[in-house]
């Protein structure tokens, strides 16, 4: 008889919906049914099992061809491959659990490359904001429970995050709330007439890339000087501004929402830095949250489980071998790869070779590129090497970050394919093979010690302590 | 040679998430789904009047570091005119200046981009242009 399963998490978008209901197979090998999720989300749980997995590790032949390996040979390969690099990148973990990140770190901290995540291309600049000027933040649940004012500047839910009116922000009966929608204001700023702002009370149709002058012209209201603001200011009438304004003022608990509309174009981290000034005044008569719109369901948990390691959320700079930088710029991939910095890359949970722009793919592929990834991917298509493993939050369970910081344990609905790894076993059979290899460079070094002097120092962090015992 | 005497006019580019796009994705890269979804260009109707673009027709779009064929068609969540949007994936990043202003972050949107009529080119597969760009 099919089994249910109830209060499963969604591996999509940052929503990190926990209320699926998954109906699998008596045998427990093909998910049949998905309830509760969104048309996205129930994709994820179908394709899981509909179609042929990729179950063994596939090597790039000097042909071009590909051949399968053991998961053994595998890391021994890039174990050896990160040995012979002076400055190995790994980048991605969106699709991934905190345990694999944490994995992650230890094997970076041994090669002495760099560590960054998806946040690197998406909301980086809102966490150098945040750095900058603070983050009052809330959790969705007090969104549901509280909120009567929803402002979403820059981002399209309703596309991209499809359950979040529905399930947070919106729509749901919160306990202060009892008349869920009927109670609740919803401000769309955006340049388009997004499906997000066709069901928003209040659109407000800003010109593209002229964000910061609206944030000031509420501010402006919030100083009062209203008087000073011109007709127009990014294409949006003073009157609306003035409107908006009012409502902003009065909420009893207001949230903003904010999108890549911020973080993707001009002003970039500047754009979210007076977001949150304008938080602060209106904290001054109401009262009010932000939060940023992660994409991926876990890509909070890479800024989390960094933090707590190195004290940077996000291109963790670990060459030095004995203390972690970082500096966005310098030590951020797409910079990096520009630069050609770069001479290992190691795509994980993710697929950069879609989501990079070409130059910075083209940059990259110029050296070795290692792909881990459960399915075939563009980036697993031109990669070196491409290793599958499980898909976290289907067949691998583990805790994920939601786009509020709240941690959720998300449990396995089937079993991997026979044989396979999760992330975490994989990166940690490489790092343990690291290791062995860092272990026996260092042996051979004590016995020829009138060649370690003549040699160039490829690394130093390979023979360095790594920076934290627990990794 | 025809192509170059069509107008040409300077509209901004924003590349972001819809949820044909989301759904496609997790159907596989390699699908025709995908290839629907995201080798698209969404554009205002009259910009499209004005450059003489017919909806589904094929178009160049270029930036200043790079260009891509894809298939023009009136924007399904309303642009105003002068923006155009073409879906995150392949065919955007083929446009997509890595210009980052020491935050990390690609200009994905807010970029000039010309958009002129390219009849007869093919659009082509997400496969066939990274392994072009990529020389595999
Ligand atoms: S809204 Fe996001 S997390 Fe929730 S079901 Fe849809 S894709 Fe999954």
């Amino acid at each position: 008889m099919p089994k249910t399963l109830e209060g499963i998490g969604c591996p999509f978008c940052g929503c990190s919906c926990d209320d699926v209901r998954v109906i699998v197979s008596d045998d427990e090998k093909k998910i049949l049914e998905v309830e509760n999720a969104c048309a996205i989300g129930t994709e994820i749980f179908l394709q899981a099992t509909n179609h042929e997995r990729i179950t063994k590790p596939r090597i790039r032949q000097p042909d071009g061809n590909v051949k399968e390996i053991s998961y053994d040979e595998a890391a021994d390969y890039v174990a050896k491959t990160i040995m012979n690099s002076k400055k190995p990148l790994m980048y991605g973990f969106g699709s991934t659990t905190c345990e694999a990140q944490r994995a992650a770190a230890r094997l970076m901290e041994l090669s002495g490359g760099i560590l960054d995540n998806c946040a690197s291309i998406c909301h980086g600049p809102s966490l150098m904001a945040f750095f900058d000027n603070g983050h009052p933040t809330c959790t969705l649940g007090v969104v549901k429970n509280r909120a009567d004012v929803i402002l979403y500047w820059g981002a399209n839910p309703v596309h991209a995050h499809p359950r979040h009116m529905a399930r947070y922000s919106t729509y749901p009966f919160g306990f202060f709330k009892g008349n869920g929608f009927l109670e609740r204001t919803v401000i769309v700023v955006d340049p388009r007439k997004t499906d997000t702002a066709g069901v928003a009370d209040y659109h407000l149709q800003i010109k593209q890339g002229f964000d910061y002058e609206l944030f000031n012209a509420f501010r402006m209201v919030m100083y009062g000087h209203e008087q000073d603001i011109p007709d127009m200011v990014a294409d949006v009438p003073k009157q609306s501004i003035l409107e908006v304004a009012k409502i902003l003022k009065e909420a009893k608990f207001g949230v903003c929402f904010f999108g890549m509309g911020l973080t993707h174009t001009k002003g970039r981290n500047h754009n979210v830095d007076i977001a949150i000034s304008l938080m602060r005044d209106l904290n001054a008569v109401s009262k009010w949250s932000i939060m940023a719109m992660r994409g991926h369901f876990n890509i909070a948990g890479p800024n989390k489980v960094w933090s707590w390691t190195y004290g940077f959320p996000f291109c963790v700079d670990l060459t030095r071998g004995d203390r972690a930088h970082m500096n966005p710029g310098e030590t951020s991939t797409i910079d990096l790869a520009i630069r050609d910095e770069i001479d290992l890359f190691i795509n994980i949970g993710t697929d950069a070779a879609a989501n990079f722009p070409i130059d910075a793919v083209k940059h990259l592929k110029k050296h070795p590129w290692i792909t881990i990834d459960p399915n075939l991917s563009m980036a697993a298509d031109i990669a070196d090497l491409h290793i599958p493993v499980g898909i976290s939050g289907v067949e691998v369970s583990g805790i994920v970050y939601r786009m509020d910081n709240v941690p959720i344990q998300y449990r396995k609905v089937i079993d991997m394919p026979e044989g396979m790894l999760s992330d975490e076993e994989l990166l940690d059979r490489i790092s343990d093979r690291l290791e062995e290899l860092i272990q026996e460079k260092v042996k051979a070094e004590k016995k020829k010690p009138e060649l370690i002097s003549s040699e160039p120092v490829l690394c130093t962090s390979h023979s360095a302590p790594p920076l934290n015992e627990t990794g | 040679m025809v192509i170059s005497m069509l107008p040409e006019k300077t509209l901004t580019m924003i590349t972001q998430r819809s949820i044909e796009e989301g759904i496609a994705l997790e159907k596989g890269k390699h699908t025709k789904e995908y290839f629907d979804a995201c080798s698209v260009i969404e554009m205002n109707e009259l910009d499209m009047l004005r450059l003489s673009i017919e909806e589904n027709s094929p178009v160049k779009v270029k930036s200043e570091c790079g260009e891509v064929i894809v298939k023009a068609i009136v924007g399904i969540q309303e642009l105003p005119e002068g923006i155009c949007h073409i879906r995150q994936g392949v065919w955007a990043n083929q446009i997509v200046p890595c210009r980052t202003y020491s935050t990390g972050v690609p200009q994905y949107s807010g970029f000039p981009v010309t958009v002129t009529p390219a009849p007869g080119s093919i659009v082509r597969g997400a496969r066939e242009l990274l392994f072009e760009s990529v020389r595999m």
